[in-house]
């Protein structure tokens, strides 16, 4: 008898999203878009860097560090000089944005014992542009010691693993994940709070409330759908990464699905808990955006680096549920590792949507509203 | 004349209160109604009306006293008095964007009819209402009396013991009002017990036993016309101003 009534309320959902068919058009085609533009828009890769060398004794080994440099295709050498104070002014001036600044007798010293030394000057005033430059810089000059030292049989250098998982340094790699979570987020959390309230704002939800569908039915009814959409949105994010952008996908894609299922219902449930507690459409909408929206864009890592953020801000982040997802999300892909690497986010997306969703069902009880 | 078979008490409320915070919006409130009886339940807004039907339907719970529906009490079997009353809200309880067909469908699923079940009243509903060449239209494109008179379907559609109907025809022109009632009238003869709130006094005139709350006590119970020789008046509205007059003399 329940069963019969649970699969009338989930036709019931479903007729209703099937015939909205304008809202359903956005949702299907929403991570195809957002996937693009952010693909395209979004990059934090950096090219064209312009770099200015100070080179006081031009040697063989110099000359070939500089020729890594151009010949990485990023780099774009805009000045050549002697001494330090010559380059100065185009730092200024910005037009360059990194000085590779070799000590006199570099060639000597590396083959020496000595360490041979360099000092990299990068323009920092805008930090993330710098920090990227920095990174590009350090992993060419890291490539040049290893092929250096692994030619004469000597020891590998450890600089090789910061760009491992990543090593074109393709940002829209690092930004797929981060899309899949906004897109589930926004399906999931913003959709169920609008379709939940709008019941309630029509007087609907206390028909249903006084009828033998149970708090919990009603719930299933309205997420179970609104799963099987964000499910189509993770398939779509996906391939439109993959033929659009090549963006690898190295791990299994049955655990991303499993993880996606888990996030959605983590966002499922706050978006019922924000029907719950707010009185119409409008504010529900603005709530999900509010509460949910927004901290998985911002404080997720999806965009700025949690590592980069103050102090006390970082703590703030282990309660969007988005920054664990983004976490598994990049290392299925990426790094394609799977459970035994990523438990402890797993175990965190997992309590979450325990809790969350028995909350969603307590806040449903007619007796507590 | 329904009064006389107490033994079959559809509602039995004794000193029913609720109070939020400080307010006490119902206030040891005691009647019954008799099965199959049509019970008007009536007082001005705020008087504490809907309040009582939501504790009744168990979508409040009473702070004090005890009532049972259809036998069961509202406090512990919420669960057994949902599968034996019908509900029709104040706002309009269908789906707009979902077919008449679906709409029927949605109710009687929900209320753990069988498909078979369902598609043979849906066919006596519909005929019953003239609305068969409307089955797959847009509940939203039908004239407002039609959408209530549909929804008083539907909310009869499991054959509830009891139905409660919390002012059903609010903003429904008179025609559609006593086609409405007519549809009530044959419900309560069929044996369903009818519980109804409305405003409108001529209304009350139709129910076998009026109750009018003032500022959350019942300030009179009984058919209307003993109320009317009661207060030695000639009509159920005339019952009503000299109690809300009362009332605001009182406070």
């Amino acid at each position: 008898m329940n069963r019969g009534a649970l699969r009338a309320f989930i036709v019931k959902e479903l007729r209703h999203i099937l015939r909205d068919r304008q809202t359903l058009t956005i949702l299907l085609l929403m991570p195809l878009v957002q996937v693009v533009l952010f693909g395209f828009a979004l990059r934090s890769d950096v090219r064209d860097i312009r770099l200015a060398v100070v080179d006081a004794s031009p040697d063989y080994a110099t000359i070939a560090l500089r020729q890594r440099f151009t010949s990485s295709g990023r780099f774009t050498v805009v000045a050549v000089a002697r001494t330090r104070d010559v380059i100065e002014p185009f730092f200024r001036r910005g037009e360059a944005d990194v000085a590779l600044v070799f000590e006199p007798g570099f060639g000597e010293h590396l083959t020496g014992t000595e360490p041979a030394r360099l000092l990299l000057a990068v323009d920092a005033s805008d930090p993330n542009t710098g920090t990227v430059i920095q990174s590009y810089s350090r992993a060419v000059i890291a490539a040049y010691e290893s092929d250096l030292s692994s030619g004469r049989g000597g020891v590998q250098i450890a600089m090789e693993t910061r760009m491992r998982f990543n090593p074109t340094l393709e940002s829209v790699n690092l930004f797929v994940p981060g899309l899949i979570a906004l897109v589930l987020t926004l399906v999931s959390a913003l959709m169920t709070a609008i379709s939940l309230s709008r019941e309630k704002e029509r007087g609907t939800l206390e028909v249903l409330l006084v009828s033998p569908l149970r708090p919990i039915q009603i719930i299933i009814g309205k997420v179970l759908p609104y799963l099987g959409l964000a499910f189509a949105n993770v398939l779509t994010a996906l391939l439109a990464a993959w033929l659009v952008f090549h963006v690898p996908f190295r791990g299994s894609v049955l655990l991303l699905l499993a993880e996606s299922i888990v996030y959605s219902l983590v966002s499922l449930a706050l978006g019922v808990l924000i029907a719950a507690r707010t009185s119409s459409q409008r504010a529900a909408m603005l709530a999900a955006m509010l509460v949910t929206m927004l901290p998985s864009a911002l404080l997720s890592g999806m965009i700025f680096p949690i590592a980069s953020m103050p102090g006390w801000l970082s703590p703030v982040t282990n309660i969007v549920p988005a920054r664990w997802f983004i976490v598994i999300a990049r290392g299925i892909m990426l790094k394609g590792v799977g459970l035994p690497y990523l438990w402890r986010e797993s175990l965190v997306l997992v309590v979450m949507a325990l809790v969350l969703m028995a909350a969603a069902v307590r806040s449903f009880k007619p007796r507590l509203a | 004349m329904t009064t006389s078979s107490r033994s079959e008490l559809a509602i039995d409320a004794k000193a029913l209160t609720k109070r939020f915070g400080e307010f006490t919006a119902v206030d040891h409130i005691t009647f019954d109604v008799g099965a199959g009886e049509v019970f008007g339940f009536l007082g001005a807004n705020g008087a504490g009306k809907t309040t009582a039907i939501k504790i009744l339907v168990g979508l409040l719970a009473p702070t004090e006293g005890e009532a049972r529906v259809a036998g069961f009490d509202v406090r512990t079997e919420r669960a057994r008095i949902r599968r034996n009353i019908g509900y029709m809200s104040q706002r309009f309880s269908l789906y707009s964007d979902l077919t008449v067909r679906e709409n029927i469908q949605l109710y009687g699923g929900i209320y753990g009819l069988t498909d078979t079940q369902i598609r043979d009243r849906t066919v006596v509903l519909l005929e019953s209402l003239g609305l068969t060449s409307s089955a797959g239209d847009l509940v939203g494109s039908l004239p407002l009396g039609w959408k209530q008179k549909l929804a008083f379907s539907v909310a009869l559609l499991h054959e509830p013991k009891i139905v409660f109907l919390d002012e059903p025809t609010g903003g429904v022109d008179p025609i559609t009002r006593r086609q409405f009632w007519e549809q009530i009238y044959q419900a309560a003869a069929r044996g369903t017990t009818v519980f109804v709130t409305t405003h409108y006094m001529d209304e009350a005139e139709y129910c076998d036993r009026i109750s009018i709350m003032v500022d959350g006590k019942i300030a009179a119970l009984g058919t209307p016309a003993e109320l009317k020789a009661q207060f030695g008046v000639t009509s159920v509205d005339d019952v009503f101003v000299k109690l809300a007059r009362a009332a605001t003399v009182s406070a």
